[in-house]
């Protein structure tokens, strides 16, 4: 297996784009990320992004942005893992350079949400989880999270404050980030008194309905040198599923997929969580932020929310998490997502975040990007 | 919800009419929806199951945000629950103010309406459970 680097990032803004196009916005990220590269072609290239068909009516999306791209005849593959897309097109595509089948691979996602009302788009996204089983019977993304918020209150004592720091402290994070749908500062208070979604889930505990894109460019190690003056290694890659509808759980609380995915791309990277210095995760509602941290290892199963409210997860705490804003104040354009996370690492890697939300003297990142309500995950550890 | 084919609907009643659930042989393990394959064991040998329609609630939430075919009923309490036989299924709780659902409450199973597709003329029917 070749060593492989990130050497090319780009992103659009993220937000509610009426003005642009589900072709547009992905040639404009992958547009910026090829500049960035320093490459002039490509091998080939994966297309993360959920739904196509429901959003915007389209299907057959590695043909569509290719050829928008221009960089036809190349293969693209549309890649599709829920919200977990855009991960599961950056694992294929550092597969490929690291097997050698191909040198200059890029990674994108993309999700083009707003052209369907709130109805379809709630309904589009509810695909992710037990259509029969779960959405039959009017179960919805922040009802499935709230179920587990429900049960993690239940065992742990976790509380809507716990909850609300997340939030908050994110927001603070994506203020900073000049891409951020929802860079406003907010407080506790606001949390707790915002419209309730789904008990205990306010709307302000939710990720928002989002367009964007972003795209990253890999290249196996030796040739990256040559191209990009910092290019940021990918050490390993892990994913992992779980059963899609909660009712197959042993432990509601408990996000196995995550665990296991991190497992796997920890220890292909030979390190421990303590090697991290900061991470990127799915934090789709504030309460799958901490169960994330719970099943990667960084927090016993219970103590992410007091931790939370302590600041440990701040931009100054012991890991920071989120730097970018998350999904919940960036956006979360769902096969965009996952590129998104790794477009963050990389600039932080880089040294070059915008706006003093720039961490100090990190080394070593983790990306963990999520489908559904836990049913399959994806983690990616990078260096520079 | 796109769930209008007639087909679909005549192929899931054993499940939402009468709770079919199935029972690994080996193991004992009770799966709702019932499997072909148990985790792990591709020749799991399986025997039907008719859940006894008795359960305890395992989490739940208050749907205050509904998709499109339960929007009028908002706010309508959503439950894990899990059943005597072992399994857990999603439905709802009605026949009680939301509000009042907690962990750990015995229900029962109901033959109800759940919704209906006004596109396709469709009324579906299923299971929801009322608190005992």
């Amino acid at each position: 297996m070749r060593d492989v680097a990130v050497i090319g990032i780009g992103m659009t803004k993220f937000g509610e784009l009426w003005e642009k196009s589900y072709r547009d916005l992905f040639v404009e990220a992958a547009k910026a990320a090829m500049l960035d590269s320093g490459a002039d072609n490509l091998d080939s290239m994966y297309v993360g992004c959920m739904s196509g068909g429901l959003f915007v009516g389209q299907e057959h999306i590695g043909s569509l942005m290719a050829d928008y791209l221009g960089v036809a005849p190349i293969p693209a593959t549309r890649v599709e893992s829920a919200c977990a897309s855009g991960g599961a097109s950056l694992r294929a595509a550092f597969i490929e350079v690291a097997s050698g089948i191909s040198d200059i691979v890029l990674a994108g996602g993309v999700e083009k949400m707003t052209d369907v009302d709130g109805g379809m788009a709630t309904y589009a996204l509810a695909t992710a989880a037990d259509a029969e089983y779960e959405g039959f019977h009017g179960a919805t993304f922040p009802g499935l999270y709230a179920m587990i918020a429900n049960a993690h209150m239940h065992k742990y004592g976790t509380t809507p404050e716990m909850l609300a720091h997340v939030a908050v402290k994110n927001h603070d994070n994506g203020s900073l980030n000049p891409y951020a749908q929802f860079p406003a500062k907010i407080s506790v208070d606001a949390v707790l008194n915002s419209v309730m979604v789904a008990d205990p889930l306010h709307i302000l505990d939710c990720s928002p309905v989002t367009d964007g894109a972003a795209a990253v460019v890999l290249a196996p190690l030796e040739i990256a040198a040559k191209l990009n003056a910092k290019p940021i290694r990918i050490l390993s890659t892990g994913m992992a599923t779980d059963s899609i509808a909660l009712h197959d759980r042993e432990e509601i609380t408990h996000l196995n997929a995550v665990s296991v995915a991190t497992t796997r791309a920890l220890e292909m990277a030979g390190l421990t969580i303590g090697d991290i210095d900061f991470a990127e995760v799915h934090d789709c509602f504030t309460i799958a932020e901490l169960c994330v941290l719970e099943a990667m290892g960084v927090y016993q199963p219970g103590k992410a929310g007091p931790a939370a409210m302590r600041g440990e997860t701040a931009r100054d705490g012991s890991l920071p998490v989120n730097p970018s804003g998350g999904l919940k104040s960036k956006g979360h354009p769902v096969g965009a997502t996952g590129i998104a996370q790794a477009y963050e690492i990389v600039k932080q890697l880089r040294g070059e975040a915008e706006n003093g939300r720039q961490l100090k003297d990190v080394k070593r990142a983790i990306a963990q990007n999520m489908g559904g309500s836990g049913g399959s995950s994806v983690v990616t550890v990078f260096e520079a | 919800m796109a769930q209008t084919l007639t087909a679909r609907v005549w192929r899931e009643q054993p499940q939402r009419y009468r709770m079919i659930a199935n029972r690994d042989r080996e193991t004992g393990r009770v799966y709702f929806p019932p499997r072909l394959a148990a985790p792990g064991n591709l020749e799991a040998e399986f025997e039907e199951v008719q859940l006894s329609g008795r359960g305890t609630v395992a989490t739940f939430t208050v749907i205050r945000v509904a998709p499109t075919p339960y929007a009028d009923l908002a706010p309508y309490a959503l439950a894990l629950v899990e059943t005597e036989e072992g399994a857990k299924l999603m439905c709802q709780i009605t026949d009680v103010d939301p509000e009042q659902v907690e962990i750990g409450m015995p229900v029962e199973f109901e033959f109800r309406r759940l919704f209906d597709d006004n596109e396709a003329s469709v009324i579906y029917y299923g299971y929801k459970a009322v608190p005992v």
